[in-house]
């Protein structure tokens, strides 16, 4: 018998904790179809794409106009034409959609059991402190991202979790496991980064943007066990969510609290570390300097500010960048490709950061050897799947002054 | 506006709520928006198909392994009543999913018109322009 091409954990040894949803031996199926189906979109269809655009769509255009497209838009619009194309991106639109389906089909028949258990671990815990006067800013509501029903924030129903539980169970179908079985390896990246590039550092306190289900500061807590780590979102159902994964998985150093990037609850220099993880892109032109602005002051002198994001398109050849773009377009990222052309310098600058503080690097999840067993070969991470990569670059600035 | 009570979770649809589409405009890839909703028609029975697949090589080795069952034992089966009404509330939920595509076409329909990513885009892109509150 020959073997899978490429190597595919099973739904089965997903990371569990308190909250994650039950799935039956055919909705663990129905996942594993969907890795499944995600790996040979990448691993077969993609390719055609580049395929395409080489041997017949380039070749159309440069005939057509005398020059070879100059920008992402450009080619985007002869690409619209191509069949192929058009193939790909309606599977890859429809994948998505049905690993929605299929994650909401598992956790709405369960929601009473499972809020249940996030009920006991949260209720009167000093450690979730959700605020009322916050509510989800218009760019987390004009369309629900990457095409997760509700989106973010929506409560159907009193101290909802649904939109945390089906995050949670669909990332490691979406990513084929890449990201490693707790989806964390972004944040496994960063502490991998700070062990190496800022030995012997122990930030004191640390404060986590657009948390979502605190996949990504988990992974810090538990490396800086003596900090006080504090992860914010504006949406309740990720808050008490990620509040009763990480108390459930022994992560008791995080406080998760209700609370908006662009206006910070904290005086000025409380923090050592500020993060993100793939959240700028959810935000928006007039969000983001308000948002870096208030990083900038609430770190302390000596401080640092990390954010892990897609790459930049400057620079970038016209197809990659239209290839990263596709999700702007098809997959509800509205503000992805506004964001991917910003100068990040200079957001760096104006928000307070000296002139050349800011700094840039590349960053990729740690393979997960529990999922894959086999050193080398071709893991999930080794794919080109342009956004859906476990590969980052990594941006940020450090604040002058010696820490206290 | 006054908050009204929201349901408890055993009084929602689970089969409804599964298939809720994502709020704004759906892409369509190919000319004619026909071939979108077959392919993505077929996709679901394909996974279906692959669940059901998988479920049976599952039985089939549990059976094998304990030397319960032979094919003959499984053609002469015959459902009772509740085993008919088990697979009944099975289908439902197995259509809704398959046909998941034209359901969500219909909630489209059904709710307020909806600004296309370009402008949602072009929205979020202008300094000024956010509604957020902190």
């Amino acid at each position: 018998m020959s073997k899978s091409a490429v190597p595919q954990p099973s739904w089965r040894q997903v990371g569990k904790h308190a909250v994650f949803p039950q799935a039956t031996h055919d909705e663990i199926a129905r996942f594993d179809f969907l890795t499944r189906l995600n790996l040979h979109l990448s691993q077969s269809v993609l390719p055609g794409v580049k395929l395409a655009y080489e041997s017949r769509v380039k070749p159309a255009f440069c005939a057509e106009h005398g020059r070879a497209p100059t920008d992402r838009h450009e080619v985007r619009k002869a690409m619209q034409k191509d069949l192929h194309y058009q193939f790909w991106s309606a599977l890859r639109r429809n994948t998505m959609e049905q690993r929605q389906q299929a994650g909401r089909s598992v956790v709405f028949r369960q929601l009473g059991a499972l809020r249940a258990i996030a009920d006991a671990i949260n209720e009167g815990a000093p450690t979730l402190k959700l605020d009322p006067s916050i509510s989800s800013p218009r760019y987390a509501t004009a369309v629900d991202i990457h095409c997760m029903p509700g989106c973010y924030h929506t409560e159907t129903v009193e101290r909802d979790i649904a939109a945390g539980a089906n995050y949670d169970a669909g990332l490691f179908v979406t990513t084929a496991g890449a990201l490693g079985s707790y989806s964390d390896g972004g944040g496994q990246a960063v502490v991998d980064w700070l062990s190496k590039n800022k030995p012997g550092w122990s930030p004191k306190r640390i404060l986590d943007i657009g948390c979502t289900i605190g996949h990504n500061i988990v992974p810090l807590a538990q490396a800086f066990p003596e900090a006080e780590v504090i992860a914010i979102d504006t949406a309740t159902p990720m808050l008490r969510y990620a509040h009763a994964r990480a108390r459930s998985l022994g992560v008791n150093n995080i406080e998760f609290r209700q609370a908006n990037g662009e206006g910070l609850p904290w005086a000025d220099g409380e923090f050592d570390l500020v993060t993100t993880a793939m959240f700028w892109h959810e935000t928006s032109t007039a969000a983001m300097p308000r948002i870096m602005k208030e990083v900038h002051r609430v770190l302390s002198p000596g401080g640092l500010t990390l954010h892990l994001e897609q790459p930049q398109y400057q620079g970038m050849e016209p197809f990659e960048a239209f290839m990263r773009d596709w999700d702007t377009y098809n997959n509800n990222e509205p503000f992805w490709t506004r964001m991917h052309e910003a100068d990040l310098d200079s957001l760096i600058t104006k928000s307070g950061f000296p002139a050349g503080s800011y700094f840039e690097t590349t960053m990729q999840a740690k393979v997960d050897r529990t999922l894959f067993p086999a050193a080398g070969g071709t893991e999930g991470g080794k794919l080109e799947d342009y956004g859906r990569s476990p590969r980052w670059t990594a941006f940020g600035a450090a604040k002058p002054g010696v820490a206290a | 506006m006054s908050k009204q009570q929201r349901p408890e979770p055993d009084q929602l649809d689970p089969v409804q709520m599964a298939n809720q589409r994502a709020k704004g405009r759906r892409p369509v890839f190919f000319d004619d928006p026909a071939v979108e909703r077959v392919l993505s028609i077929a996709m679901s029975i394909a996974g279906e198909l692959s669940v059901a697949r998988e479920r049976i090589d599952t039985l089939e080795r549990l059976l094998e392994q304990r030397g319960i069952l032979s094919a003959a034992d499984i053609e002469a089966y015959q459902p009772d009543a509740a085993v008919q009404e088990a697979r009944n509330v099975w289908g439902r939920d197995y259509i809704a999913r398959v046909l998941r595509i034209v359901d969500q076409d219909v909630q489209a329909m059904a709710g307020a018109p909806e600004p296309s990513l370009d402008e949602v885009a072009a929205e979020l892109g202008t300094p000024g322009s956010d509604h957020g509150t902190h």
